[in-house]
């Protein structure tokens, strides 16, 4: 029999004409900017790394003739957007000796992008200076790309002696303004330290450097059939040191549980230098505070993550995926309830996305919604298993019951491997496609079940009051107002599609949103983290004591706080 | 205007979306353990059989979607009736991977026996790329063939195909019965919605052996040998200029 690969390319081009999903014409064309690239990628591994490549570092690549706007505008200064904010003034600012100095210490050009001494253009500095939504724009004339543990204490602590602020980096796909300056801050960016370290196939433990990108950690594990207990929208870009330092939760979260349940250890540097060599393997030492804890969700306040250790679990042979329409939010509970119920040990995701991010993703990117119809609500579901007749009986009988029941209107199921990546990329897509028209205001929300959706409801019902929306006219700056997220985890994700980044709407949102969310005990950012964008609005969803507390636990790793200031709490 | 019977040939294959791998013996490609769909190019051919009933033209009385193989290709008859097929027939054989030739002589005989008047298949399969089938069974039946379709329309008797060709495309006119073998831009497949997945399973599907047929699965080939490709030389990195420089130097280049 003549090989299959041989067909490849052909199918390729076989799904690139038949499904062109995942695909925008604007994408297809745009260079990969990520600093590493596997060579085997499989294809799902591929599109998405396209699909997701907007969604990283600087957006001032978008190809011009989609969106004219953004590519001509610059992105406001963040201390122009927040004028309340004043450099503070205990920070030294880079002159030419510290520079000398970092030269020595990383021993390597390309590990400088220097400002100072040199004559280097702005626009160099762009995707270190600005996140992938446009939003926030820091003034840095430093990087620094450290290779080694050892590179990284050495530069802290000359930072911490000569009190120079520091932003730690990664893949710079954050969405809270957390991974850019505000002023001058140096720029410590760890894409340089990544390297896997160890992996032990019989545990499923790896250790591997923090710059390490979490597509290819994935794939790495995945060539000893592991899975990463992480999967997010911007895995071709952010790397998993940053993904902890954030305590990302992403799309595997109901299945493999979170950050701080599957990292066994860390090694990080504190602000002075100091090595907290904690990369242990263990799954259980009850031997002391859990200090690596707070790294984990820390957002380099209080130190740099350099390395992880992370339990992968087996990577599930069987996948199967489900895309559902329903009437209301009440089947689509109804639903969630009943997959739990049949599905329990192989649900591994139950995704919720409303008619209008549908449409957004249908508009941004041309591609086809898998339903005829249109429906108020669908639902993605994944299963995955060890057995594939095993999953896939559960499945059809779940699917009979729920279709019988009339908990879901319509629905597909992918055939293939193509459909099943057209699926997710419905899912996926949404936060992209609310960028398309110029900006995108980004909530990210726990909520109780019962009440998850009534926030976007009330939101648009709030736009509509008070006249600034519009689906088509330009002078309106809210396009639309849509609303997905995790169900599996009550976690939504309310997006607000703007044609520009306008003071009226911002005035509007907040603190209204957090209000809403505080009056229901919910949590004002699920998984993106505080960032700049959410620190002042913390005390929603924490109370003053443990707001105190944690401001002694800053005090105590960085008393001079030079960790990614003007952030967090 | 006499109605159509299709008739619509699908093969199970490899997920093209997964990497194949040879086994060990280099005797074929690992299959056990490894996520299968339906032959991408006969979801096309389904697609359009479906199609041309609905675009109402002709009255299309059947359609058929056919599969030869193990036991489980009934899941992908299953998702040709979910997307429109009204019946199934499979024809199982557990252990003989079947040449083109047998496919051929064995649609033959369903053709006859089924009353078809127009076969649409995929142009090739893409486990063995064989791309012989259709042809072969064109020349069995005596029957005019398009291969390679981008775009069927039928009227009347005459069926007009374009296929794209080197530099172009061409236009075929042929009256029915025919063959047609479908390419990669005639539609988009669809998904099986669940009404249509709950209502397939309620559709018919017969079950047949070869010795129905009056067949067996002789083998006329035999593969010798499969082997991986030789992989690729791998690029290196230089961390500067200087580095690039004398690694060009090393390598003659400069």
């Amino acid at each position: 029999m003549p090989p299959l690969h041989r067909t490849i390319p052909a199918l390729r081009r076989l799904r690139l004409a038949n499904t062109a999903f995942q695909q925008p014409a604007h994408l297809r064309l745009r260079p990969a900017t990520a600093p590493l690239r596997c060579l085997h990628v499989t294809p799902r591994a591929q599109e998405q790394e396209k699909a997701e490549s907007t969604t990283s570092a600087s957006s001032a690549d978008h190809a011009p003739q989609d969106a004219p706007d953004r590519a001509q505008s610059k992105i406001k200064y963040t201390s122009d957007s927040y004028p309340d904010l004043k450099r503070d003034s205990r920070f030294k600012k880079v002159s030419k000796e510290d520079v000398e100095h970092f030269k020595n210490l990383l021993g390597s050009e390309a590990a400088i992008l220097d400002g100072v001494t040199k004559e280097t253009g702005e626009e160099d500095f762009e995707q270190y200076n600005s996140d992938w939504m446009r939003k926030y724009r820091g003034q840095c004339r430093l990087v620094l790309k450290p290779e080694t543990t050892e590179q990284v204490s050495g530069v802290l602590k000359y930072c911490n002696e000569q009190c120079l602020a520091v932003v730690p980096q990664g893949g710079n796909s954050g969405l809270v303004g957390g991974s850019v300056p505000v002023f001058d801050e140096i720029v410590i960016n760890l894409s340089r330290m990544n390297k896997v370290r160890s992996f032990d196939d019989v545990s499923g433990v790896l250790v591997a450097d923090s710059g390490v990108i979490l597509q290819q950690a994935d794939e790495y594990v995945g060539e000893h059939n592991h899975i990463f207990p992480l999967d997010l929208g911007a895995k071709g870009t952010c790397q998993i040191g940053a993904n902890v330092a954030t305590n990302a939760g992403g799309l595997r979260l109901l299945r493999y549980g979170s950050m701080h349940g599957n990292i066994l250890g860390l090694e990080c540097v504190l602000p002075d230098g100091t090595v907290m060599d904690d990369l242990s393997k263990l799954r259980k030492n009850n031997t002391g505070y859990d200090l690596k804890q707070l790294f984990i969700g820390g957002e380099g306040t209080i130190g740099i993550i350099t390395a992880i250790s992370i339990l992968c679990p087996q990577r599930s042979s069987a996948v199967n995926v489900a895309y559902f329409g329903l009437q209301s939010y009440e089947k689509v509970m109804d639903a969630f309830k009943e997959a739990k119920k049949q599905l329990g040990e192989i649900l591994s995701a139950f995704e919720l996305m409303d008619a209008q991010s549908q449409q957004l993703y249908h508009q941004a990117s041309g591609a086809k919604l898998p339903l005829e119809g249109e429906h108020p609500f669908y639902c993605l579901i994944e299963t995955s298993g060890s057995n594939t007749e095993h999953d896939s009986e559960k499945l059809n009988a779940f699917l009979e019951h729920v279709m019988s029941e009339e908990i879901v209107a319509d629905g597909v199921v992918a055939e293939s491997e193509t459909q099943l990546q057209s699926l997710w990329a419905c899912r996926e897509g949404i936060s992209e496609a609310g960028q398309h028209w110029g900006g995108v205001y980004k909530y990210d929300l726990s909520l109780p079940l019962p009440e998850l959706y009534s926030l976007v409801e009330d939101t648009r019902k709030m736009f509509e009051g008070n006249g600034l929306m519009h689906p088509e006219d330009e002078k309106f700056p809210v396009k639309d107002v849509v609303g997905y997220g995790h169900m599996g985890d009550s976690n939504l994700h309310l997006n607000v599609a703007t044609r520009r980044y306008d003071k009226d709407v911002e005035k509007a949102l907040e603190p209204w949103v957090y209000e809403w969310v505080s009056k229901r005990q919910g949590s004002i950012s699920a998984e993106h983290g505080l960032g700049l964008a959410k620190k002042g609005f913390i005390g929603y969803s924490r109370s003053e004591t443990m707001i105190k507390l944690m401001g002694k636990i800053k005090e105590t790793f960085d008393p001079n706080g030079i960790m990614n200031p003007y952030k967090y709490i | 205007m006499s109605k159509v019977r299709i008739l619509v040939p699908v093969k199970r294959v490899i997920d093209y979306a997964v990497k194949p791998r040879v086994n060990k013996a280099n005797t074929a490609v690992e299959t056990t353990g490894v996520k299968h769909s339906m032959n991408p190019f006969d979801e096309l051919s389904i697609e359009e059989a479906v199609r041309l009933r609905e675009r109402k033209k002709v009255p299309v009385e059947d359609i058929l979607a056919f599969s030869a193989g193990p036991a489980k290709s009934q899941d992908i008859l299953r998702t040709a009736m979910a997307m429109g097929a009204d019946r199934g027939l499979h024809v199982v054989e557990e252990k003989a991977e079947l040449e083109p030739l047998g496919v051929a002589k064995l649609l033959k005989k369903v053709v006859e026996a089924e009353k078809t008047n127009l076969v649409i298949l995929g142009k090739q399969s893409i486990d063995d790329d064989a791309n012989q089938t259709g042809q072969m069974l064109a020349g069995l039946l005596n029957w005019p063939q398009a291969t390679q379709a981008s775009k069927v329309e039928i009227e009347g008797d005459t069926c007009t195909v374009t296929r794209e060709v080197d530099g172009g495309v061409e236009t075929l006119r042929a009256k029915l019965p025919m063959i047609i073998t479908t390419d990669l831009r005639l539609n988009e497949p669809r998904y099986a919605s669940l009404p249509n997945i709950m209502k397939a399973k309620k559709k018919p599907l017969e079950k047949k052996t070869l010795a129905d047929f009056g067949m067996d699965a002789e083998k006329r080939l035999k593969t010798v040998k499969v082997e991986e490709p030789a992989p690729r030389q791998g690029g290196g990195k230089v961390d500067n200029v200087d580095g690039m420089i004398s690694k060009l130097k090393e390598l003659g280049a400069i």
